[in-house]
């Protein structure tokens, strides 16, 4: 395959052993997906084309449950994944501003990545904290109450 | 046989187990409505259109996935069931282009036909903006054209290509509003890996997907004096075309056909049939050489470009097994512009050379880069069925009172073994009439070769002829052809010759023919196809004295140089999504020339 090694080759390992224990077998489609995602961030094409072709799913089968869910992604990802909540609590606390200037400080529209994959930027429907909205999460970690202004500073702890 | 007693619409009835209300209903005259459900192909409840009341269920059920149970009683009319399909049918057509009068499938859509059944008068709820917008039509292939504006998502055409074609080059992508029936990857069906069967569009309850439409292009060359511009009729067209103008199934209309295109204003018309018949002669003896000769075997037909495409994808290692021959279309091309304009004394640069196909596959077939061995594009447009009726409705042709013409000469005289191309089986059963009595130089005893016939998805025979038991088989559907194929591949196919064509049914069925083309139709056509057969008076190829002459006056002998150049050709290894590894550019991989 002509994809690049960016990450340690034991994860390369572990996607040839899927790819050999799922060979012919369509039941392994979202597993072997899954781990392409965890291994490369994102569904590179070269990736869906190998998986279309070892596990004997048409590709168009491969790219339909690529764009069905939501977890899957087919462009690359940021080195840090920042979700806004767009939930209506949230919506009706501010975020829209939140939104704003995030995409300002990025340069990018949300559902992007910039250029130096620094920042993936995603918005999400209700993360369940609606009591401390508006709701930023960068790599999972939780920030209460968002308002413009702090934006910048969390922003500038991750590099 | 266990059976169950139910009620629907007060009528007590008692039906197989495992039957559906669908079905269960039509036995008391009652065609419940459906837009997704193709018989043994799609039923997946998808479109909602099916519904019925079922009494203690806790809400309407889809006739099309529900099987009758002992008791059950059911109402297809209730108010509750009207009201339900009026409002997905008003919620399809709210994102659906109201675009019915310059649409390909203008009165022969389901979707508007079922609009008037049900008499949707009014769409409430409009939306701001279309799923899909203009943007989004695929134009990409010779062959099909996809307009997603028009899709609702029935999935029928997904079904097709995987189930009776084994492809699935289209799938759902993305979800909800965004839903698109789509190659992968944003790419043209031109750039994946579609057989461009056409098979989509002969099930497409809308104008979503159709053929390409290159009507205009023959217009614009009949309208131009410089050009000599000849038209050739497959053998398939002359049993379907009657039915665009509300004629039985599988009536044989080759008179009438020659007639329509005369008024249409072609120079000459002449017969892919003919070409046929030389093809017969051509692929004769190619066998009989592999045969004595320890040549490749099992030797497949070559004539169906939607089967060569996905050959050349699928199973490019097996490319030798493929007759060299060229289609019949193609020899037709070589020949109008080599043979044909010498004997006429026509400039062959202005010859304008169409064919009217029951197949989309062919309009990509004529755009082959290797199949220019007159000098030029050998068939320079192809139309389906369909697309030739409407040039004849724009006339105003009436069909019941056009006479029977005849075909012009030279390459209008044709066979029973032609017209039978047109059929699965036929071009096995056109074979063996002449290589029987090539081989044993005897009658055969009977000519009919009825266990290829009809439309099992593989069909074997095995026939003495001399001292060979020469073993066929025969494949319609390209699932059908992947069974042998594999075969093939393990070494379990003791087959001396195999045809397979794309289609269910053979060219009859092929996806450029009228609409609606289902089973019941298939077989009529089929019947029709027998019938004109029988009624010739010539039903061998080598008989034919057209034939005869053109070996005399212009191709010399059968595999000759001049047969070589002008009937045999080459294939292309493509691979399925990339280009396959230690193969050859092409196979036989020799200079054909």
């Amino acid at each position: 395959m002509g994809a690049e090694c960016k990450c340690n080759c034991d994860q390369e390992k572990k996607l040839d052993a899927l790819f050999a224990q799922y060979k012919g077998n369509s039941n392994g489609l979202i597993v072997v997906m899954a781990a392409i995602q965890e291994v490369h961030g994102y569904l590179p094409k070269d990736f869906l084309v190998k998986t279309a072709e070892e596990l004997g799913v048409p590709l168009s089968d491969v790219y339909g449950v690529a764009t069905f869910y939501a977890a899957f992604s087919l462009r690359p990802r940021g080195r840090h994944c920042v979700n806004l909540c767009l939930g209506t609590a949230c919506y009706v606390k501010g975020a829209p501003d939140v939104q704003t200037i995030l995409e300002q400080e990025m340069g990018i529209k949300a559902g992007n990545t910039t250029e130096d994959r620094r920042f993936s930027l995603d918005l999400v429907r209700c993360l369940g904290a609606c009591g401390i909205a508006p709701v930023l999460t960068v790599n999972g970690e939780v920030y209460p109450r968002m308002t413009a202004e702090k934006v910048n500073e969390i922003l500038a702890k991750y590099e | 046989m266990a059976t169950v007693t139910l009620t629907i619409d007060n009528v007590k009835l008692e039906v197989e187990q495992g039957t559906s209300i669908l079905d269960a209903a039509k036995q008391i005259g009652i065609n419940i409505p459906t837009l997704c459900y193709m018989k043994e192909i799609n039923a997946i409840g998808a479109c909602r259109i099916c519904v019925v009341e079922v009494q203690g269920a806790r809400a309407l059920q889809a006739a099309c996935v529900t099987p009758v149970t002992e008791g059950m009683v059911v109402k297809t009319n209730s108010a509750a069931v009207r009201a339900s399909r009026k409002m997905t049918l008003e919620l399809i057509q709210s994102n659906h282009p109201q675009e019915c009068n310059t649409c390909l499938r203008n009165n022969n859509c389901e979707l508007q036909a079922l609009s008037e059944a049900m008499r949707l008068t009014e769409i409430r709820f409009v939306r701001p903006a279309q799923s899909h917008s203009k943007d989004d039509i695929d134009n990409s292939s010779p062959s099909i054209v996809r307009d997603p504006r028009k899709c609702i998502l029935c999935r029928r055409c997904v079904a097709v290509c995987e189930k009776v074609q084994g492809v699935k080059c289209i799938s759902a992508v993305n979800r909800g509003f965004e839903t698109i029936v789509a190659p992968p990857f944003d790419q043209g069906l031109n750039d994946v890996n579609c057989a461009m069967c056409g098979q989509c569009s002969l099930v497409c309850p809308t104008g979503a997907i159709t053929e390409v439409d290159d009507t205009g292009k023959v217009w614009r060359a009949l309208d131009d004096p410089s050009k000599h511009v000849l038209v050739q009729t497959a053998p398939a067209v002359r049993v379907a075309i009657a039915e665009e103008f509300g004629m039985e199934p599988g009536t044989v209309s080759t008179g009438k056909l020659v007639a329509a295109l005369r008024r249409l204003g072609f120079d000459s018309v002449m017969d892919t049939d003919f070409t046929a018949d030389l093809t017969i002669i051509e692929e004769g003896n190619e066998f009989i050489k592999r045969v004595t000769e320890g040549g490749v075997l099992p030797m497949i037909t070559s004539c169906s470009p939607g089967w060569i495409k996905y050959i050349e994808m699928y199973y490019p290692d097996l490319l030798a097994h493929l007759s060299t021959c060229k289609s019949p279309q193609q020899m037709f091309g070589a020949l109008a512009k080599t043979f044909y304009a010498e004997k006429k004394a026509i400039d062959p640069a202005s010859i304008y050379s169409v064919s009217i196909m029951p197949c989309t596959a062919k309009k990509f077939e004529a755009q082959r880069d290797e199949l220019t061995d007159s000098g030029y594009q050998d068939v320079d447009v192809v139309l389906t069925t369909r697309e030739l009726a409407r040039m004849l409705r724009e006339i105003g042709i009436d069909w019941e009172s056009l006479p029977d013409e005849d075909y012009d000469a030279p390459m209008g005289l044709s066979t029973g073994a032609a017209v039978i191309f047109g059929a699965t089986g036929g071009v096995m059963e056109a074979a063996v009439r002449t290589v029987y009595e090539v081989i044993t130089k005897e009658a055969m005893p009977d000519i009919n070769l009825t266990p290829v016939r009809g439309m099992e998805g593989i069909k074997e025979a095995t026939l003495k002829v001399g001292d060979l038991e020469v073993k066929v088989a025969v494949a319609h559907t390209l699932g059908n052809a992947r069974k042998l194929l594999d075969k093939i591949r393990a070494g379990e196919a003791d087959y001396h010759f195999i045809e397979i064509m794309c289609c269910p049914g053979g060219c009859i069925g092929g996806g450029g023919q009228p609409i609606p083309t289902n089973l019941d139709i298939r077989l009529k056509r089929i019947a029709g196809t027998y019938k004109a057969d029988e009624d010739l008076p010539i039903r061998k190829s080598h008989e034919n004295p057209a034939i005869t002459a053109i070996y005399e006056e212009f191709l010399g002998q059968p595999l000759g140089e001049k047969s070589h150049k002008l009937l045999h050709t080459h294939y292309v290894p493509r691979g399925v999504y990339r280009k396959p590894e230690g193969l050859p550019d092409k196979v036989p991989s020799g200079d054909h020339h």
